[in-house]
């Protein structure tokens, strides 16, 4: 093997490995590539998910940190802050939590119809101006959320609209909705049409067809599609900056407590969240990877 | 991701032509939400970008002008913070890039025959997702400062000036960006190089292709919508953030971004017109440059 091939297995393995076809054109065993990316590849995946998640161990380890009022320095291990989240600062970091709440379940089922309608629109009608259509929902994703914010801001200003939990909703459901459309419109799209054909030769009014064979075929899309606009609502600190007046969210709250130091209450905020949301996603990967089994099983 | 979805919006060929009315009453509602708050407030940015202080006004009020000069003085003032976003942006893509593609070609091609794993690993890429970017960040500046682990050691191994910081310089900022958005260039790439035909990467080497030429020559461009999608998911975010390079993460006074000036005057100084210049400026530098990067990597049908 020469050494250039060895060295180009160094830059990432892009040998594939030959499990089943480990013999040559004569019958003889060709010898093993022993290259490099064999097991280059897989030991940096697994150093780049090191990478990936340190941030996530700091917060979490943090977030058990017997601290003051500043969570930099380790004195302890103390379960007191997962216990007493709401007690430090007449419940700040509780009230900006509930904010958060809030304003992501408002957005994200304001986000979630109108999107949604959108999606089916796209996929099952013709109409004229699409692409103009297409261009005002992939425009939101293009631009960068300061120009985002600070053109909302600008707007509620010229209008005179006090800015405060209303603003905040009205402009996350403005992002997120491309978001849902992108998301439910794969689903719609891979939608058999003969299904509802079924529906309106069986007599069903269109509202039938729709609620009994579309709505229930698409949910798996509107649900994955109403999470990530939870999700982006939830974390979004740059927009929600702009228009929040005196509103606090999460995310605003640890922006401003940054230059004071965030006390470990946030971490533990943080590291809840983060666990219920792994909880969610795993146990959604498992029952889909079960029905897959038990559909393989039926077939 | 989102970019590539959008592609396959006009191959619908087969769309059945039904009452227009329905499409319109499913249409209407969100696209006039979109046209109220996205579009109509871009407008008000621009008429916002060309106001005159009010006479006699207090600060922060102005009056509709056509002060074109505004676009002029904010350029003036700001420059260093212009190049300095764009300069940025471009060095967290590379590096987000970089970074990536070995993962999600993992991801993709190398860990299909276990597909458990492989979902397992994507809820991984996505899993910084779910703790608040705000303090992910925060944890890398404690992870980095002068006083940290990692910083003595790199001092002690004498890999860094003792003098030396971490925290507040360039380098830390385009830190800290690559690592904000990394799971925006992960995941594109893989959602391309999971669909990626092995067969031509034999096909490749069985033409006597070493295996560097089988990746510039048949994986890279294969894998270009991916490329350009994940290049644009990230630098779009990256130009325009504020977090990084702000004080009190891990930028510094030098450090200071479009972003930064953008909310400092609109927020603290009640400069409007000149955050409003500054954005419009953001907005179509980044519309410009990627219109050219599209029409250059010849995927224009991905927009």
């Amino acid at each position: 093997m020469s050494g250039e091939v060895q060295a180009a297995a160094v830059l990432g393995g892009f040998t594939e490995s030959e499990t089943q076809e480990d013999r040559g054109p004569r019958g003889f065993p060709r010898r093993r590539r022993i290259g490099l990316g064999d097991w280059l590849l897989p030991v940096y995946t697994v150093l780049a998910f090191v990478f990936l998640l340190i941030p996530i161990a700091y917060t979490f380890v943090f977030s058990f940190n017997d601290s003051l009022k500043s969570n930099i320095s380790w004195r302890g291990f103390t379960l007191d802050k997962w216990l007493n989240v709401c007690n430090v600062e007449g419940g700040a970091v509780c009230q900006a939590f509930t904010n958060s709440i809030i304003i992501g379940l408002v957005a994200t089922l304001i986000a979630t119809v109108l999107g949604t309608m959108i999606a089916i629109a796209l996929v099952r009608y013709r109409f004229r101006a699409r692409s103009a259509i297409s261009l005002l929902l992939f425009l939101p994703m293009a631009t960068p959320e300061v120009v985002l914010g600070a053109g909302l801001a600008a707007q509620f200003l010229a209008v005179g609209v006090p800015k405060d939990m209303t603003t905040i909703i009205l402009a996350h459901t403005m992002f997120c909705i491309s978001f849902v459309v992108v998301t439910v419109k794969a689903r719609v799209a891979s939608l058999d049409p003969a299904l509802e054909e079924a529906g309106r030769d069986l007599y069903g009014s269109p509202s039938q067809v729709f609620w009994r064979v579309t709505f229930p075929l698409l949910t798996p899309g509107i649900l994955a599609a109403a999470l990530l606009s939870f999700a982006l609502s939830f974390d979004d600190f740059i927009i929600t900056n702009f228009n929040s007046g005196s509103v606090s969210t999460f995310p605003k709250y640890i922006y401003i407590s940054a230059s004071r130091g965030i006390p470990a209450e946030a971490n533990v905020i943080a590291s809840a969240v983060f666990l219920f949301a792994l909880v969610l996603v795993i146990g959604a990967q498992v029952s889909r990877a079960a029905r897959a089994k038990r559909l393989a099983k039926l077939g | 991701m989102a970019f590539a979805a959008f592609a396959t919006t006009e191959a619908q060929p087969q769309a059945p032509k039904r009452k227009s009315r329905i499409a319109l009453f499913l249409l209407l509602p969100g696209i006039l939400y979109l046209v109220l708050f996205f579009l109509t407030p871009l407008i008000s940015l621009i008429l916002t970008s060309l106001q005159a202080p009010a006479e006699f006004g207090d600060i922060g009020q102005y009056s509709y002008a056509f002060n074109w000069q505004n676009y002029v003085t904010v350029v003036q003032q700001y420059l260093p913070h212009i190049l300095r976003s764009f300069g940025y942006a471009l060095a967290a893509t590379v590096f987000a890039l970089l970074f990536s593609y070995p993962l999600a070609y993992f991801i993709g091609v190398k860990a299909r025959r276990w597909p458990l794993l492989q979902s397992l690993m994507l809820v991984l890429v996505i899993a910084p997702f779910f703790i608040s970017f705000l303090l992910r960040t925060l944890a890398w500046k404690q992870l980095l400062s002068d006083e940290s682990f990692i910083i003595t050691s790199l001092k002690a191994l004498s890999l860094m000036a003792p003098d030396a910081h971490f925290t507040g310089t360039p380098f830390a900022v385009i830190f800290g960006l690559t690592y904000n958005f990394i799971p925006f260039m992960t995941l594109p790439l893989y959602t391309t190089l999971e669909r990626l035909d092995t067969r031509y990467l034999e096909a490749g080497s069985d033409l006597y292709a070493n295996p560097f030429t089988v990746f510039r020559k048949i994986t890279i461009p294969l894998s270009m919508p991916g490329i350009v999608a994940g290049t644009l998911l990230t630098f779009i975010p990256a130009a325009g953030d504020y977090v990084n390079a702000s004080r009190d993460f891990l930028g510094g006074p030098d450090t200071q971004m479009m972003g930064n000036v953008i909310e400092a005057n609109f927020l603290v100084l009640l400069n409007y017109p000149a955050a409003a210049a500054l954005s419009i400026i953001l907005m179509a530098a980044i519309l410009v440059l990627v219109s050219i990067y599209v029409k250059r990597s010849g995927t224009e049908d991905l927009l």
